[in-house]
């Protein structure tokens, strides 16, 4: 996209979030809808992480705190199941790691460089209450 | 209209109104709170925000978060824009002008603690009384955080802010919060609640019966702030469930000015030093020389629970 210049954009300016609203967004699912260039969902923060969430699929049991704790709408929940990360949009926080319930958890924050089916082969064990 | 949302997968099929890649920091609960209340109805909605974190972080050029109209507007006028933007539509319905006259609007204000506690207060008091059909969300992340953490009248004594750094002779900020919960009930709010977001299923709760009810409803909702608050940025949720859980940030509504209800009763009640010691910003409470004040921290969150339990016992 061209930017314009701080000189060039006129004061009071409107910032579309859509080339074309086909609809009630509300009712849109986000692959349906028709993104403008000027919408941060076509924007990307990956280069913020450090260390990033991995998803353990056999693991999950679908709660969905991680949807809804997510600070960064980067958790992917396509019909009540958890399905992945949104790596565009996540900055690496680490809240979905903190709030999945599952033991072991069913996300772990990795370095940023680590290969995601290493990690996924190397998943630590079910940790072991103290009695 | 209100969707039906009885459980966490049921609200998890919402379509996002709310975008990522805003330019909040990590952890930011700013972006949770607002993400649910734009995924707790699917009314049209027109949104005013107050300059501050929020405003500035989802609306960095050349790009918008926000899939509703939503506008920019100073720091002071967040319920000014939306008291008039409502009054413009009634007008519009009035005259029979509206494209879409069936399809239910809602009209919402959004600002930080600064922005409602302080600046913005007598443009919200001013929208309140005039009895506009608004929800204004404030999220109270307990300091100026945009600026670099200046104290606000939101600022919980003995906090270490910019303006009220802890040191040597000062244990930080000197005066308590100010209760804006009873004040915009006795400024004739019908509704008036808290919600934190570790507790969504009562914030949604709380939110959708804000934007049911005609007339002005407001609420403060408690915002970790990572930055300010000095907690690392995986912990928003952990510390928010600390604040509840101690009772430093009570679950409560009042309704019609009076009718008060506490929502959530933690089954354990944790001490409050363990809220403040998982904070960067009341390290320094932990000095001998200021361990009195945890002590009345103590006495007076206990004080205010006590207060809150019999005013819901008596209604009034
Ligand atoms: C009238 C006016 N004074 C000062 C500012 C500078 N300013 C911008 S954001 C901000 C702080 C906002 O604090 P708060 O409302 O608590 O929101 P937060 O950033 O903490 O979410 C200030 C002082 C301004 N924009 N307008
Ligand atoms: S690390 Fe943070 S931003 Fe990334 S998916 Fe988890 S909660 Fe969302
Ligand atoms: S929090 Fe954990 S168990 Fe729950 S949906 Fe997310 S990954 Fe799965
Ligand atoms: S400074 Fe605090 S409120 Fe502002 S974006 Fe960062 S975490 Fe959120």
């Amino acid at each position: 996209m061209d930017y314009l210049g701080w000189d060039q954009v006129e004061a009071g300016a409107v910032l579309p979030s859509f080339d074309e609203v086909k609809g009630d967004i509300a009712l849109l699912k986000q692959a349906e809808r028709d993104y403008a260039p000027t919408n941060s969902y076509t924007a990307s923060v990956a280069d913020w992480r450090v260390f990033k969430p991995v998803f353990n699929r056999d693991l999950c049991i679908d709660c969905q705190n991680c949807w809804v704790f997510c600070p960064d709408t980067a958790i992917i929940a396509v019909d009540k199941k958890m399905v992945g990360i949104d790596y565009e949009h996540c900055k690496g926080c680490g809240v979905c790691v903190d709030v999945c319930p599952t033991n072991q958890k069913s996300l772990l924050m990795f370095d940023e460089n680590e290969d995601n089916d290493r990690a996924l082969q190397n998943w630590p064990e079910k940790i072991k209450k103290e009695k | 209209m209100n969707k039906e949302i009885r459980n966490l997968k049921q609200f998890s099929t919402s379509n996002d109104r709310f975008e990522g890649a805003h330019l909040l920091c990590p952890g930011c609960a700013h972006s949770i709170i607002v993400r649910e209340l734009l995924n707790c109805t699917d009314d049209n909605l027109v949104i005013a925000n107050a300059t501050g974190c929020l405003e500035v972080c989802t609306a960095v050029y050349p790009h918008t978060s926000w899939d509703a109209s939503w506008i920019h507007i100073g720091f002071e006028n967040a319920a000014t824009s939306a008291s008039g933007a409502e009054a413009m539509y009634k007008a519009l319905k009035r005259k029979g002008k509206l494209k879409d006259p069936d399809k239910p609007v809602k009209f919402v204000a959004f600002g930080g603690d600064g922005a409602t506690y302080d600046i913005g207060f007598q443009f919200l008091s001013g929208a309140v009384e005039r009895g506009h059909d608004f929800t204004y969300v404030c999220l109270d992340n307990e300091v100026y955080a945009n600026t670099g953490g200046q104290r606000s009248s939101s600022t919980p004594i003995g906090a270490s802010t910019t303006t009220t750094p802890a040191g040597r002779i000062s244990y930080g900020e000197k005066k308590m919060k100010k209760d804006i919960v009873s004040i915009m009930a006795a400024n004739g709010a019908p509704y008036v609640a808290q919600v934190s977001p570790n507790k969504w299923k009562d914030m949604v709760k709380k939110y959708q019966k804000a934007l049911s009810i005609e007339g002005p409803a407001f609420i403060n909702a408690m915002s970790a702030c990572t930055t300010e608050w000095k907690f690392p940025s995986n912990e928003t949720i952990q510390v928010s469930d600390l604040a509840t859980d101690s009772l430093v940030f009570p679950l409560y509504e009042i309704e019609e000015g009076h009718k008060l209800t506490i929502t959530y009763r933690p089954r354990k009640i944790i001490p409050v030093r363990d809220y403040l010691g998982a904070q960067g910003r009341f390290k320094h409470l932990f000095k001998k020389e200021n361990e009195y004040l945890i002590e009345a921290m103590q006495k007076s969150v206990d004080a205010k629970w006590e207060l809150l339990q019999r005013r819901e016992e008596a209604g009034v």
